[in-house]
Parts: structure tokens; C-alpha cells; sequence
């Protein structure tokens, strides 16, 4: 199946100044080769905790910030050097709903504005009267009239994805779009962009740092630290059977609603707090709060590489099976040479490509062992928009 | 034995809008009563009435605290309670804290409104705390300004601050909703360790269901201005009685059991 979204190395750098001549003092990277791919129809939930760079992800896919290295490639179409002109019609199949409803809707405009705007901008007519639009959503016809504080926070977002979907996109990007809601509301939202999907075949980004969220609605499920996806894996394994350490400590920091299990459960309670993106750890980035960390941490950066079908995770001492804590060391032979995390093989995430590796021998990463050259390369020369 | 004691609390803020009505509560000393509810459930505003920090509203009812009654209590008794015997963490605390003065400045503040104590042994006291909550180095950390921490660092600074004083009671309106989920972790472990060590009870206020399974001993479940369901934290989240505490706990999407397609959302809110 060809992807309909499809990132490879995503790098981008900010830049950083001080001072009162704005003097130029370094570059925060806040998003440091992230690869995804997001197939028509599923839901890929990208989670993390606040500053790992889901959020650049986000408005890098949608093209509010351009990548500084890195390709991404949507609908066979890459949209990393795209100017505004060029990327207009991409628009029209990629949207964007954002965090805080309200902040996101112009205040002045009533939701009949708003939801006119997207086919202004393309200059098409609209294809269907508002009130069909806001009935889709779940708002009453009525309420086109309205301005957005006339509205609860849900009824607030019901308007967002009614903006992102009048134009009948293909994928839609819903960055933390639950977050700023209570629960109640939350299922109800939650419920909508399902409905929404299963009707016009949507495919989502779903960012959140809620799991319970993600898992209610993810089909795969990426997580990232300090700006690298750390493992990759459908919605049930990365539940059932996670490997990546941080992963690990992530579920079990989040508490269960239910006093038994929560008081009997064994927590990974992470040392500290998450390391400055400026000054970002040598080799594996969680190694300062992993609680598995050992010399070869320090010394080198895990790349990200299949432990099972569709299953990805960089880590050195992954924990992909129960009591195969002790790792052999020959299991990462070839990441000697060490791109950082990007090689040729891990490119196509085809689950295809490991087919029959049910039993997980250490020498079927030997394929990941030819680094692509590219993106040291690419380190080198700054894009111009880094620094202005 | 009975800490803290409600009865019949009624917030109005005028034009007859009861942001409380009618609400009872009761805490015994060294036990964690959860209070949850949505926004707009008169949660935040119980816990602003105990500590008599309303202004602009019509408080009645009730409110005994250690056998002394808090509605009629003048305001310079009320400031000597406050922070000695009762204190409270917010969820922000970066708004709680002077950017301009050192946390330790800050924790030897609190600690010297209610001691006779000197600025040295006030710091000494301040370092302490901050090494007691689990910031390390705390030495070099004490001249810190709050902007240098993060935002776990600045809600154990407030715990701190809170706990200088040894009170009897916490009050911790949603300290964990602007923390990632480690940090949560970790600032629950520090309110549990606290608890069992030094005997605080708390009044844990959040809207995350999870939150009081793990802490509380008690719940009591709020919805307009109203506590629709009390109990045990077992009981009430095992046997809910009333349909609000079922549907609350339903439509909260979890990381483990089974998966519904669709969540089961609460008709009454939108």
C-alpha cells in the first residue's frame, strides 16, 4: 500500500539568540530525524510529553514551518520546499485542528464566516450549505450565526473540524485537540472524529500526550523523546507489549482509574526531568532517566529498527520479549558506524519487509547496517531559514 | 478524628448563581479525601471557602476545622491559620511564585510569617525542605529563581512551601493537571510519601479519575455546585451508585481493558 503521508529524517532547527543584539547563539533541534507514515483511513497517535517536538511535527507535516532537512511526502507529492503558492491545493486533502478552540477561531467572525473561509481561500464555491457542515459536527443549524463565544469549549472544537472538513480533506492533523476539554466532552469529540472517520475515510495525526485518548482512537501508535521517535507499533502492542523503556515508564506514570490496580501496580518512576533540548544528551537521548542505561548509552545513539513486524524501537536493550533483558551484544553489530538514526533500511516501514522474521534473530537487522550518507551531509549546510 | 467538617456550604456570587450548594464534607485527620468533578462543579470554590480566600461572595454554612468554626472567624486569625495549620498548592505554580525573589527567599518567607526565626535559620529551613521534596542539589538549587526550574521543580518548591509549616492540612487543587504524566508520577509519590510521613491530611481537588484512585481514601464527586456521590475510594469506583459517577467514570478513555468503539459520554454536559 502506498502511504498517504510519509516523512524521512525530518530535522528541524531552531535558532536560538541572546542578548539585546539578538546575537545568534546556537540552534535548539527541536525535531531530530523523525520518520512517519501515515496510511489512508488509520490513525496514527503520535504522543510525548510536553517539549519532545510533536507539535513542530505537526506544523511541519502541515507546512506552517518549513523542515530544515528532510523530506515529506504526501499524496506522491513533497511538500518540504513547497512555497504558499504551490501548496494550496495540497491543502484542500491536508488540515489542521488545533489544541485551544477558541484561540483558533477568529472572534469576530460568525461560524458562517469561519467555515466559508477554506473555500475563499481556495477560491472554489461551497460544496454544501453550512448548516449541512455544523449538522455534521453535531451543531445545530442555527447556531451558524453565532460567534465563537457564544460556545462551550467542545462545541468551540466541533467548529474546528467542521473548518478542517468542509474541504472533504484525506488527512487530517489534530494536534492535542481533546486536551483543553473535560472528560465528558472529551468522549464526545473523541466519538465525533471516529464517526468521521468510518463515514468519509479519514486519515488522522492524532498528537496527544493523553495515552487513554490515543489508544481510544489510534489505529499505529509512534512515541517520541526529546524530539526522535523513540518506538513505533500498533495500537495493542504498544499497550500490551512495550519495548523502549520510556515507553514503559510512560504507561505506567499514567494513573488508572480504579484503587485496586492502581495501588498494586508497579511504577517506573523516571528520575529528574526531561534533559534540555539546547544541550541534549550524548547517544541515546532518555539515557539520563533510563533506568536501564549503561556505557554504550552514553557512547552511542540507538537507531530506530524493527524487533517485529510493524514494531520499531531505539533502544540498546530494547525489552521486546520477557526476560530478554540481558542483550547479546551481536544483536546491533552493524550500527557500529552509527548515522545517527536514520539508515537506508528503515526507510520503508513496510511490514512486508518482515515477513516471516517471527522469531526475532538478532542477524535480520544486519540489513539496517548500509547508513545512508545523505543526512550527515545534510548537517553540514544549514537551510537558510534556520538562520535568518 | 475529625479535621475538617462542612456542612451545608453555599457559595453565591450574586444574582443567584450558587457555585456551591449545599455541599457537606468531612475529613479526618491524616486521611486523603478526593474531590472530583468538571469544570464548573464548585470544586475549586469548596476549597477557596475553607480557606475564607473569597471575596465578592455570600459564604454560608459551616466550615469547623479542628473544632474552631472558619465563616465567622476575623481575617487576622484566619491569615494566622492559613499556611500554619492549613495550607494549599494551585495548579500553577508558576503564578504563585515571585519571579524576583529566590525559591529558598521565598520557602523562608512562609516559614518565618509564622516562626520567630532569623533569615539564616529560615534559609536552613528552606534548603531542607527543598532536599525533603526531592530536588537535588538543593544547596545550589535554594538560589535559584523560579524560571530556572521546571514546572515539576516549581510544584515541589510549592510543596515545600506548603509543608514548612507542618500542617495539618493540604489543600491541593489540581496539582498535577499542568504536569506531564512522569512528573505527575513523581509529584504523587511525593504527596504519598508526605502523608504517610508526616501525617498531613489532604484535600486532593482534580478532575482526573485516576488522580484519586491512587491517593484518596475518600471521594466525593461533585456536579453543580452539588456532591452527587460519597464513599470510599473502592466502593465508589467499584459500585458507583448514581448514574453522573457511572458515566464519569465510563467515558474517560484508559490504558488498559477493553477497547469500546465509541465512548459512552454524559448527556447532561456538551
Amino acid at each position: 500500500m502506498t502511504a498517504l503521508l510519509e516523512t524521512r529524517e525530518l530535522v528541524k532547527r531552531f535558532p536560538v539568540r541572546h542578548g539585546l543584539t539578538r546575537r545568534l547563539a546556537g540552534h535548539v533541534t527541536a525535531v531530530d530525524g523523525v520518520s512517519l507514515r501515515v496510511e489512508p483511513g488509520e490513525t496514527l497517535g503520535l504522543v510525548g510529553e510536553s517539549g519532545c517536538g510533536k507539535s513542530t511535527v505537526a506544523r511541519l507535516l502541515t507546512r506552517l514551518e518549513r523542515p530544515t532537512e528532510g523530506a515529506i511526502r504526501f499524496a506522491g507529492q513533497d511538500l518540504a520546499d513547497l512555497d504558499e503558492t504551490a501548496l494550496r491545493p495540497v491543502r484542500r486533502e491536508l488540515q489542521m485542528v488545533f489544541q485551544d478552540p477558541f484561540s483558533s477561531l477568529n472572534p469576530r467572525q460568525t461560524v458562517r464566516r469561519i467555515l466559508a473561509s477554506p473555500y475563499q481561500y481556495q477560491g472554489l464555491a461551497p460544496d454544501e450549505p453550512v448548516e449541512r457542515l455544523l449538522e455534521r459536527v453535531g451543531l445545530r443549524p442555527e447556531h451558524a450565526d453565532r460567534h465563537p463565544h457564544e460556545f462551550s469549549g467542545g462545541q468551540a472544537q466541533r467548529i474546528g473540524i467542521a473548518r478542517a472538513l468542509a474541504l472533504r480533506p484525506k488527512l487530517v492533523v489534530c494536534d492535542e485537540p481533546v486536551s483543553a476539554l473535560d472528560v465528558s466532552v472529551q468522549a464526545q469529540i473523541l466519538n465525533l472524529l471516529k464517526d468521521l472517520q468510518d463515514e468519509y475515510g479519514l486519515a488522522y495525526l492524532f498528537i496527544a500526550h493523553d495515552l487513554g485518548a490515543v489508544r481510544q482512537i489510534s489505529t499505529r501508535i509512534a512515541v517520541m523523546y526529546l524530539g526522535s521517535v523513540v518506538e513505533t507499533a500498533d495500537r495493542d502492542t504498544l499497550f500490551d507489549a512495550p519495548a523502549h523503556p520510556y515507553t514503559r515508564a510512560l504507561l505506567s506514570a499514567v494513573p488508572l482509574p480504579d484503587p485496586d490496580a492502581e495501588r498494586a501496580r508497579e511504577r517506573i518512576v523516571l528520575r529528574g526531568d526531561l534533559p534540555s533540548p539546547l544541550n541534549p544528551p550524548s547517544g541515546c537521548r532518555f539515557r539520563t532517566r533510563c533506568p536501564k542505561a549503561a556505557d554504550r548509552c552514553a557512547a552511542e545513539r540507538p537507531a530506530l529498527r524493527a524487533i517485529a513486524p510493524g514494531h520499531e524501537v531505539a533502544c540498546h536493550f530494547p525489552e521486546w520479549n520477557e526476560g530478554n533483558d540481558q542483550h547479546s551484544p551481536e544483536w546491533n553489530e552493524g550500527n557500529d558506524q552509527h548515522s545517527p538514526e536514520w539508515n537506508e533500511g528503515n526507510g520503508q516501514h513496510s511490514p512486508e519487509r518482515n515477513d516471516g522474521n517471527g522469531q526475532h534473530s538478532p542477524e535480520r537487522n544486519d540489513g539496517n547496517s548500509q547508513h545512508s550518507p545523505e543526512r550527515n551531509e545534510g548537517n553540514d549546510q544549514h537551510s537558510p531559514e534556520a538562520t535568518p | 478524628m475529625t479535621l475538617l467538617t462542612v456542612r451545608d456550604l453555599t457559595v453565591d456570587f450574586g444574582s443567584g448563581i450558587r457555585a456551591v450548594d449545599g455541599l457537606d464534607l468531612d475529613l479526618d485527620t491524616g486521611q486523603v479525601l478526593g474531590v472530583v468533578g468538571e469544570s464548573g462543579s464548585g470544586k475549586s470554590v469548596t476549597s477557596l471557602a475553607v480557606l475564607g480566600l473569597l471575596q465578592g461572595a455570600t459564604v454560608s454554612g459551616e466550615i469547623r476545622f479542628d473544632g474552631r468554626e472558619l465563616t465567622t472567624l476575623d481575617q487576622r486569625s484566619l491569615r494566622r491559620l492559613r499556611g500554619d495549620r492549613i495550607a494549599m498548592v494551585f495548579q500553577d505554580p508558576l503564578s504563585c511564585l515571585n519571579p524576583y525573589y529566590t525559591v529558598a527567599f521565598q520557602i523562608a518567607e512562609a516559614y518565618r510569617a509564622h516562626h520567630r526565626a532569623g533569615r539564616r535559620e529560615a534559609h536552613k529551613v528552606a534548603v531542607r525542605m527543598l532536599e525533603r521534596v526531592g530536588i537535588p542539589e538543593p544547596e545550589r538549587r535554594a538560589r535559584c529563581y523560579p524560571h530556572e526550574f521546571s514546572g515539576g521543580m516549581r510544584q515541589r518548591v510549592m510543596i515545600a512551601m506548603a509543608l514548612c509549616l507542618e500542617p495539618d492540612l493540604l489543600i491541593a487543587d489540581e496539582p498535577t493537571t499542568a504536569l506531564d504524566v512522569t512528573v505527575q508520577a513523581q509529584i504523587l509519590d511525593l504527596l504519598r510519601e508526605l502523608r504517610r510521613e508526616v501525617g498531613t491530611a489532604i484535600m486532593l481537588i482534580t478532575h482526573d479519575m485516576g488522580v484519586v484512585a491512587g491517593l484518596a481514601d475518600h471521594v466525593v464527586v461533585m456536579h453543580q455546585g452539588h456532591a452527587v456521590e460519597r464513599g470510599a475510594v473502592r466502593d465508589v469506583f467499584r459500585r458507583p451508585q448514581q448514574p453522573y459517577t457511572r458515566g464519569l467514570l465510563a467515558c474517560v478513555p484508559r490504558i488498559d481493558g477493553p477497547l469500546p468503539h465509541r465512548l459512552p459520554t454524559l448527556e447532561m454536559t456538551g
